[in-house]
């Protein structure tokens, strides 16, 4: 089954939002968080979504409507 | 020779081989190269850096690899210039530049780069490749040319055709994609877990980053074997700043510096100055930002070292420096107009930082003060199109008089 491993930022409106149990939920993924921190004003969870590619594009897509930043686990690799 | 030893996690401190790798398997956490320090301890000298050659191979008992397993592009040993006029203007007596723009493509990205390449050699990789905005894909381009690998940069496709031509000359497959900075980027990622290619900002990460240690051992040496009692450096990523710090720690810890008391301040663009918000907050919650700022070459929303540089500024009673747009372009031309060094973008921020910090008293007159200026102003000359307001004037002598007359009422 294809692995994503993935970092979600959450403003702090989406905190109290089910985003990751959603993921098995509604799209048929088993996740695995590695690490994470989780404030008042905002949070990061990286993790690991495993799963159907396409269900996983899928479910990435819908987490991004949800006000959530997806990035790969590196952050930002392109430099100047 | 190279005193490498292990690659740890900087986050749950698990140690793993010397690998093309730079995840934790088990936290997700960035990998960083670990040493045998008590070996380097006992062959280390001042005597024998010094004999070592002018450039960051000099140091190379303190890098993961050595030069003779790759190239050596003469990268490294830039100048540290005393800014007697520019310090002058700002009230301070031992300001510094130390001018990297002289490296063989113009920029810092040279130091990490010639490490990162000559690793990827070690490990027997024949693809060369990076996601950049400019002075890495140069940089990376040049390597590969002169190591006679496959050559891939890839780049958002609005890229300024300058920056294209800078690395297109070195005969590498450009790689220009239709979509936004955060497509490139998860493109790049997917890329380097699917390919056996040496992504140098992914994959090779580890070991890239330490060539940027070179700065901090560079300036110390030059200072005559004394750390710097402040540093002012650009931030995107975040890593040359904290890497910095690690080489001045590195020397003290060597024996080879007395004491490390060096104030670490990190500058930033108002476009694109997440770990500056997150140090006015008062959190090492970094929160990623779209980059809209004139210096791309430190336009990294989501710095993946920011939470680092951040420990760095409150370990060493630091400061981070939000810097107007207007001024970077600014300090561009009092940068050049005062010191005779023409930087890019990065080194207007730099130098806007510096002016601001030395307005507010936070840095005393005597400090000997270090401003890295980490690349070459014929890189972003768009920023500074207005610069040139020539005297217009017939080729004889009297049309000349009377055109310098206005010229010189104009300019008051």
């Amino acid at each position: 089954m294809p692995i994503k491993r993935v970092k979600f930022t959450y403003e702090q409106e989406m905190i109290k939002e089910p985003i990751i149990s959603m993921l098995s939920k509604d799209f048929d993924l088993v996740t695995n968080i590695r690490r994470a921190d989780v404030r008042e004003d905002m949070g990061w969870v990286v993790l690991e979504i495993e799963g159907d590619e396409n269900e996983i594009q899928k479910a990435l897509d819908w987490v991004a409507t949800k006000c959530v930043r997806v990035d790969p686990i590196s952050g930002d690799v392109v430099e100047g | 020779m190279s005193y490498i030893k292990c690659l740890y996690c900087r986050e749950c401190g698990r140690e793993y081989p010397v690998a093309p790798e730079h995840v934790c398997e088990f936290c997700f956490g960035p990998l960083e190269v670990g040493y045998d320090y008590e070996a380097i301890k006992k062959v280390i000298s001042k005597d024998k850096i010094q004999k070592g050659p002018l450039s960051i191979w000099r140091y190379e008992d303190l890098l993961p690899v050595t030069r003779d397993s790759g190239i050596d592009m003469g990268t490294g040993f830039t100048p540290l210039v005393k800014a007697e006029n520019l310090g002058k203007t700002l009230g301070l007596n031992n300001l510094y530049i130390k001018n990297d723009s002289t490296n063989p493509t113009f920029s810092f990205k040279d130091r990490v780069v010639s490490v990162a390449t000559n690793k990827a050699l070690e490990f027997g990789f024949e693809t060369l490749a990076c996601a950049s905005t400019g002075n890495l894909a140069g940089s990376v381009s040049a390597h590969g040319a002169k190591a006679k690998m496959d050559t891939k940069v890839f780049f958002p496709s609005d890229l300024e055709q300058g920056k294209i031509l800078g690395a297109a000359i070195y005969g590498s497959t450009l790689v220009a994609v239709d979509g936004t900075y955060d497509e490139v980027n998860r493109l790049c990622s997917e890329l380097a877990d699917n390919h056996r290619w040496a992504f140098v900002n992914v994959n090779m990460r580890p070991y890239y980053s330490e060539g940027s240690k070179t700065l901090g051992y560079e300036v110390a040496e030059q200072l005559g074997w004394r750390a710097p009692d402040r540093c002012i450096v650009p931030a995107a990523s975040g890593s040359l700043f904290t890497k910095i710090w690690k080489g001045l720690n590195e020397l003290k810890d060597l024996g080879l510096l007395e004491s490390v008391n060096t104030f670490m301040d990190l500058a930033q663009p108002d476009g694109c100055s997440p770990i500056v918000e997150a140090f006015e907050q008062g959190t090492y919650h970094v929160k990623p930002v779209k980059p809209e700022t004139i210096a791309k070459s430190l336009a990294i929303g989501n710095p993946a070292d920011g939470f680092y540089a951040l420990k760095t500024i409150a370990e060493t009673k630091g400061n981070a420096v939000r810097v107007p747009e207007p001024e970077v372009a600014e300090c561009m031309k009092l940068l050049a107009e005062t010191e005779g060094i023409f930087t890019e973008t990065a080194g207007g921020v730099v130098i806007s930082a510096l002016r601001s910090l030395a307005k507010r008293g936070i840095i005393s007159a005597d400090e000997v003060v270090v401003a890295f200026v980490t690349g070459n102003g014929l890189k972003t000359v768009e920023v500074i199109e207005d610069a040139a307001d020539p005297v217009f004037t017939n080729p004889d002598y009297k049309s000349f008089q009377d055109a310098l007359n206005v010229w010189n009422k104009r300019s008051l």
